[in-house]
């Protein structure tokens, strides 16, 4: 064969390989997974929250998949561990939106962490379901940045509620040193004139702390003290339990949402009994009545979780699992995984029922939780229960 | 002119400003702008840290807290404040040298793991105060900070970033070569060979040692402050003891008493936990791992072994050839 | 009151995981930065003994010699193949221990917090106005008795008076047939011993987790130094006078600055005396 001519005929192979090749990716392109990307504090001082909160993503995840993924796609999963720390949160969600390329984000364990994002994906424009607590992720509302938990301020009319309806009105306040404990406790101090309550004493422990007699014992000595609420999560409010009932306080003691698990009563033993808290209905799932529209949800939540992991559910873990499964059911209303279209569709999310409550989102509510999706409870023979 | 740049000085500069004008080719996206830069903040604070513990021999275990007051300082003034973040820097900059310099002199005359316990309570003094008083710093949650700007000029873009990083890492690698060429270097390293023989030959040991504590103080604010303006957020997760160590560790891994070798440290630390991701839960327990088994197979730290190794070679080079000369 | 019996119980912890770093510290000059370590291993290993249904007769024993192992093995693969290295590397390798430690221990057993039954129950006892739990009187008989058992073992006992040796002069030791290799591998694992029952005794009061010894590891190295570093007495006198400091502060002054409280007084100290309250005031060599 002559050059030219050879040259002619490897074109022309070139060309049907090319063909074909693209004839096969062609399809294989619309069948991509939908990535969602995920920072979560699995380990370090907010490891409470962030493991139930993977397990949960992973758990959801397969079975999604398993039911045919969503509109025909797969769900992919690219969760990073931030460990608590708000600068690692800040570098891993650079790399989910460069690097990994996510179509949408839920994590952010903690508020540190979520706020440090927050310019990320603002800036990116990609939606971001944060599951962490403090009222200044929502307030004021960011357009592609949405949340799951109830709020620390929710946390705190719904104590002061209980407290009216208890005729109490004078509270005394103990607080750790982490950010959820400062914020809660700022809100508390802000809300509770509105609800009649006066603070009469406000008194702190580190991070850390194994003993809290010494902050306890100067509340037992404040004259007028009717009620004590707790704002912290992790191992503080487990030892200020304990301590609480070793110096004999005998007012009642109410703690936040951040212990709303069962690890709490466990951890407090027999002291925990009488406690009180604000909490999503997930802890008291089998004692909802039937007529209660939430009952089905946490019921299977909970089942799903507990036999898979082998060990109790918690709300945080529930937060995660709203979060997904608002992503999942903007993505099926908006056809696709477009970013503007899924974030529009999050904000017309109307009467979702999640293991936080009914979700009723607009573009000036991106919780979307009321009052009623926290539930009072009070710690009765080592259980949870429902306080009527 | 060739022998100049074998020096390590010229030669060595000329590498690194080198590798910052070619490593862009390697940046794919703004994920890995962003670890490049936090790669050169991190170096910067350690070539402070270096002259301090590598040259002049002593210890800190509480530079996250020089950090943290640059970033906080510059945080405060800037967002809460509204000063011009130049300002607000050097403002910043100039007030935490003061602080060294008034802690530095009695925390200088402790020895060895006192004062490793000194500069350790130092900085969880300063992390404690960030963290409690809240109405200033944000508390816990921290605060939000405003961008980078001087005149009108906006520093947002990670890539100018990048740039502007690099060239202040040169300089700071430049500034500290020189030190230690100066008479005031050889008196640090006649001090950290033995601080009596120092004095009896004249050197204050404790002007010399209150000296370099402040420079690499100021070094650390200054990083902390560009580091706060680029992040856009403080919070005291940098200013815990456990900053303090890894600062500490790239310094050691790269090499004490090597300008260079404290780069390499920041460099290789810095993005080790991001490649170290893939091994998800066993993340923790690899990261102890390598800091173990670098530390007992590289006890001098990278830049020195890697620069005996060729010496060793080219010696073993000469010998032999040498030897068949003979 | 109160205050004082808080105090002398957290302080009596500090004491136990001080006198791990000064035994090691005076067989070696290394701070072992993995001493939090033990005490996490002793009260997690406790915990998941207990809850496998072993009597905690047997279950304290087991984790005490697991912890010791642990510190034997640190010695063995970590510490003695970097012999000769500066200090501030050994530093660093026991820091990388700790950490890989925590990650071990992450995946061992899990990242919850857990609670370990006290061991005589849970009724608070009264004390002069004040209360005391059980598990306190515990801590403090313990700490005592540990206390008086090492000053036996160091004063009259061969290996212990080797050890000793060792920590005045390492060549002198070698001089006269001591086997300083020997000592220095026991020392870690005494240390972790001590570390493991400190943390047996603190987790019913205050409950347990992986990272519980980043925070007590670090109040240990402050009681050592302020106690001076090497000196038994020292370690035990700097434990209580932090816990006693950190409690009184917490309540007479601002219970937010208690911590912070805590490390002014220690640098104050070490400003007037630079050893520490009984360390050794070393004369330096040219």
């Amino acid at each position: 064969m002559k050059p030219t001519q050879a040259r002619t005929s490897f074109k022309r192979g070139l060309a049907a390989v090319a063909a074909t090749f693209a004839l096969f990716t062609g399809p294989a392109l619309a069948q991509e997974p939908i990535k969602i990307g995920s920072f979560l504090s699995v380990t370090g001082g907010a490891a409470f929250l962030g493991d139930p909160e993977q397990k949960t993503l992973e758990l959801y995840v397969e079975r999604v998949n398993a039911a045919g993924g969503v509109l025909g796609r797969k769900l992919q999963l690219v969760a990073y561990d931030s460990a608590g720390d708000a600068e690692k949160a800040r570098t891993f969600a650079k790399r989910l939106i460069e690097q990994d390329k996510v179509d949408v984000i839920v994590g952010g364990s903690t508020t540190g962490e979520t706020m440090a994002v927050v310019p990320l994906v603002e800036a990116a424009q990609i939606p971001f379901i944060s599951l962490a607590g403090a009222v200044v992720i929502i307030e004021p509302v960011k357009k592609w940045v949405f949340k799951t938990p109830h709020t620390d301020r929710m946390a705190c009319e719904k104590v002061f509620v209980d407290l009216q309806s208890r005729k109490l009105s004078k509270v005394a306040l103990i607080s750790g040193a982490g950010g959820f404990d400062k914020s809660m406790r700022a809100e508390c101090l802000k809300v509770a004139a509105k609800y009649g309550i006066q603070v009469v004493a406000d008194e702190t422990y580190g991070a850390g702390d194994t003993d809290m007699t010494a902050q306890l014992t100067k509340i037992k000595n404040t004259a007028g003290v009717q009620a004590v609420l707790n704002p912290g999560f992790g191992q503080g409010p487990a030892i200020v339990t304990k301590n609480y009932r070793q110096i004999g306080i005998s007012v009642p003691l109410y703690q936040s949402h951040g212990v709303a698990s069962k690890e709490f009563i466990k951890l407090a033993g027999a002291a925990a009994e009488g406690v009180r808290l604000p909490a999503a209905a997930l802890l008291v799932a089998e004692d909802l009545p039937a007529s209660d529209a939430q009952r089905s949800v946490v019921v299977s939540y909970k089942k799903e979780y507990e036999s898979r992991f082998k060990s109790d559910v918690s709300t945080f873990g529930g937060h995660a699992y709203d979060g997904l499964m608002l992503a999942v059911a903007a993505m099926k209303k908006a056809g696709g995984a477009d970013k503007a279209k899924v974030r529009d569709a999050l904000e017309g999310v109307r009467g979702y029922m999640g293991t936080a409550g009914v979700v009723n989102m607009s573009a000036s509510d991106h919780m979307g939780l009321d009052l009623t999706a926290f539930r009072m409870l009070e710690v009765k023979g080592g259980n949870w229960t429902l306080v009527k | 002119m060739l022998s100049r740049l074998a020096s390590p000085r010229t030669g060595g500069l000329l590498a690194l400003a080198a590798a910052i004008a070619f490593l862009p080719l390697a940046l794919r996206n703004n994920y890995f702008y962003d670890i490049a830069i936090l790669v050169g903040l991190n170096a910067i604070v350690c070539v402070g840290l270096n002259l301090l513990i590598g040259y002049a021999g002593q210890i800190s275990l509480g530079h996250a807290g020089f950090f943290g007051l640059g970033a906080y300082g510059s945080a405060i003034l800037a967002s809460r404040y509204g000063w011009p973040p130049l300002a607000a820097m050097l403002t910043t900059t100039f007030a935490v040298a003061a602080l060294a310099f008034l802690v530095g002199r009695p925390i200088l005359r402790l020895k060895g793991h006192y004062l490793a316990m000194a500069t350790l309570g130092l900085g969880v003094i300063i992390f404690m105060v960030i963290t409690t008083e809240d109405k200033f710093t944000g508390g816990p949650d921290g605060i939000a900070v405003v961008p980078f700007s001087i005149g009108g000029l906006i520093l947002r873009d990670e890539r100018i970033w990048y740039w502007v990083i690099g060239a202040l890492l040169l300089i700071a690698v430049w500034l500290a070569l020189n030190l230690i060429e100066s008479p005031a270097g050889r008196a640090l390293r006649a001090l950290h060979n033995s601080e009596v023989g120092a004095e009896v030959v004249g050197i204050n040991a404790a002007e010399h040692k209150v000296m370099v504590f402040v420079i690499s103080a100021v070094f650390a604010s200054l990083a902390g402050s560009l580091a706060a303006h680029y992040s856009g957020f403080v919070t005291p997760g940098k200013v815990t003891f456990l900053h303090s160590i890894e600062l500490v560790t790239m310094v050691v891994f790269g090499g004490m008493a090597s300008t260079f070798g404290a780069v390499v440290g920041a460099a290789v630390l810095t993005t080790l936990p991001q490649l170290l991701t893939v091994f998800k839960d066993y993340e923790m327990m690899v990261f102890g791992a390598v800091m173990m088994g670098t530390m007992i197979f590289l006890p001098r730290g990278v830049v020195p072994s890697l620069a005996r190794f060729i010496r060793s070679r080219r010696q073993k080079g000469s010998a032999a050839s040498n030897g068949e000369a003979a | 009151m109160q205050y004082l019996l808080t105090g002398l119980t957290v302080g009596a912890i500090y004491a136990l995981v001080a006198l791990g770093f000064s035994i090691i510290f005076n067989a070696s000059h290394v701070i072992n930065f993995a001493q939090g370590e033990f005490v996490m291993i002793g009260g997690m290993a406790t915990m998941s003994l207990a809850a496998g249904g072993l009597p905690y007769g047997l279950a304290i024993p087991l984790a005490v010699a697991a912890a010791a192992l642990v510190g034997l093995a640190l010695e063995k693969f970590a510490v003695e193949p970097a012999r000769g290295a500066s200090v501030v590397t050994l530093i660093i390798i026991t820091i990388g221990a700790s950490i890989f430690l925590r990650g071990l221990a992450m995946l061992v057993w899990d990242k919850n917090l857990h609670a370990l039954k006290p061991f005589t129950g849970d009724a608070p006892i009264s004390v002069g106005g004040a209360t005391i739990l059980p598990q306190s009187l515990w801590v403090l008989g313990v700490t005592l008795a540990i206390v008086l058992a090492l000053s036996w073992f160091f004063g009259r006992t061969l290996l212990g008076k080797a050890m000793l040796a060792t920590s005045h002069n390492r060549l002198a030791a070698q001089l006269v047939g001591i086997n300083v290799r020997l000592v220095l591998f026991l020392s870690f694992g005494l240390s972790a011993a001590l570390g493991a029952i400190a943390g047996i005794l603190i987790a019913p009061i205050t409950t347990t987790s992986y990272d519980v010894g980043v925070m007590l590891g670090l109040k240990g190295f402050a009681a050592a130094i302020l106690g001076g570093l090497g000196s038994g007495i020292g370690a035990v006198i700097g434990g209580l006078v932090l816990g006693i400091a950190e409690a009184m502060s917490a309540g007479y002054l601002s219970s937010a600055y208690k911590d912070a409280i805590a490390f002014v007084i220690i640098l104050a100290v070490l400003f007037f005396m630079p050893s520490g309250l009984f360390g050794n005031r070393g004369g330096e060599r040219v």
